[in-house]
């Protein structure tokens, strides 16, 4: 996973920044929904950087840390509703360490709002187009994660 | 109490019940108390109990157990808080009840560090866990050595830990950064923590997997904060609160800062107490449908 992420900040031909956004999508529901998004030709912020897994069961709180480590601004995780997982508890499962990880992270002093749940389904691409833009710009206006990518390698 | 102790060991390794008894005796120098293994009855006399016994011993119940098991089936003095480790231990499958002899120890409080010993036992060195521990008689055992201690724990809990944790919560973020990347500078990745941990046994831990490399391996800030959140996130909902990590801690890190935190967050959004019940599933491999989930949008 290291070196897939520069840690150069990335800046616009305008010279504004631009935040890296890390988003861990379930295969199954978001993943679909912003396939939808694609395919429905929606416009929406290009700072998003997709990894897909099976499930939201699958991510595991270390891959959230690696993406700050590597430089990432802000990081997005997102599955299938309640109720909906593919391989039925998955969702459930995460949403109990995701309880214990986000106390985890608030306690050390990481901002919350560089760190999003959601839920998005198959067919919610309005959506997930409308989350992407609102932790980007969220994300933009806090600047780039300079506490994180300050700490000595 | 240590003749009865002793008077105990011998009768169950001479009756052939257990083969080792793994409990807490003197270094040959006198100067501190450290974890025995006495396999022989006319051995029992080494066997100490005092406020210095601050060791959890379950430890030997874990990575070390196959060389213990080589032995023979093994007895463990115990206090209650360290009952605590074992009840998780076979809650997870680690250990079968009857894989282990329970020597309970009725207790009064231990010392934080045995270096802080002077002869007498004040409420200030003792740790925040003495203060309030619910368990000084022990709640899971074969025999029991001791009295019924009277001390009945106070309704808030007391103590240091309680106080530095509502202090850092009254921070905003960034305050709470700096001191956590300020203490955990201080790391020097001899993973103390993990070995004194009786419920870190994981025969290949995280730290050793390479292929990626997840925790980085050099002590810079940056591979700190990841392994030392780690280590928090891997005993969410399990670590009882025995303290070892931050007593076993060369530079001092208050880890049980951090491990009561979590503790404090099980309790309130699963509202389970790891180490009381060995048949109740640890919090993390179970779910409820009704979880809180006003963070998810």
């Amino acid at each position: 996973m290291s070196g897939q992420i520069e840690h150069k900040m990335e800046e616009t031909v305008s010279g504004a920044f631009e935040p890296k956004i890390m988003a861990f999508v379930c295969n199954w529901c978001t993943y679909a929904g912003a396939d939808l998004a694609g395919t429905s030709r929606m416009e929406y912020r290009p700072n998003v950087r997709i990894v897909k897994l099976p499930c939201t069961g699958r991510i595991d709180p270390l891959f959230i840390i690696k993406a700050f480590e590597n430089g990432a601004d802000g990081v997005l995780v997102s599955g299938c509703h309640p109720g909906d997982c593919h391989y039925t508890t998955g969702n459930y499962h995460a949403r109990r360490r995701w309880i214990g990880f986000k106390s985890l992270l608030e306690f050390t002093g990481i901002d919350m709002r560089r760190l999003h749940f959601s839920w998005v389904s198959a067919s919610e691409a309005i959506k997930w187009v409308d989350l992407i833009n609102n932790v980007t710009d969220e994300v933009k206006r806090l600047g780039p994660f300079m506490e994180y990518k300050g700490l000595k390698p | 109490m240590e003749n009865a102790l002793r008077k105990k060991a011998r009768e169950l390794l001479q009756n052939g019940e257990v083969k080792v008894v793994i409990g807490y005796g003197f270094n040959r120098r006198g100067t501190h108390v450290t974890p025995v293994f006495i396999t022989k009855p006319e051995d029992v006399d080494r066997l100490v109990f005092n406020p210095r016994c601050v060791n959890n011993l379950s430890v030997y119940l874990t990575r070390k157990f196959k060389d213990i098991r080589a032995i023979g089936r093994p007895a463990i003095v115990a206090k209650g808080c360290d009952i605590k480790n074992i009840v998780v231990l076979i809650a997870e499958a680690q250990l079968k009840r009857e894989d282990v002899y329970i020597i309970g120890m009725a207790c009064n409080g231990m010392v934080y560090r045995q270096e802080l010993w002077k002869g007498e036992l004040k409420p200030e060195i003792m740790p925040t866990k003495c203060h309030n521990c619910d368990v000084r008689y022990p709640h899971l055992y074969d025999c029991v050595i001791g009295d019924k201690p009277a001390f009945v724990p106070p309704d808030k809990p007391v103590g240091m830990v309680f106080d530095k944790i509502k202090a850092l919560d009254k921070m905003d973020s960034s305050g709470r950064w700096a001191f956590w990347v300020e203490e955990f500078s201080r790391c020097i990745k001899c993973y103390a923590c993990r070995q004194v941990c009786s419920l870190c046994y994981c025969e290949r831990c995280i730290t050793e997997k390479n292929m990626p490399q997840w925790i980085e391996t050099s002590a810079h800030p940056k591979g700190n904060l990841s392994w030392n959140l780690t280590r928090a996130m891997h005993l969410a909902g399990r670590c009882t609160f025995c303290g070892e990590c931050e007593r076993s801690c060369p530079v001092n890190i208050p880890l049980n800062l951090v491990n009561k935190k979590l503790i404090q967050v099980t309790e309130e959004a699963f509202d389970f107490r790891s180490g009381y019940d060995e048949k109740a599933h640890p919090p993390m491999i179970v779910f409820s449908p009704d979880d809180k989930e006003n963070f998810i949008k």
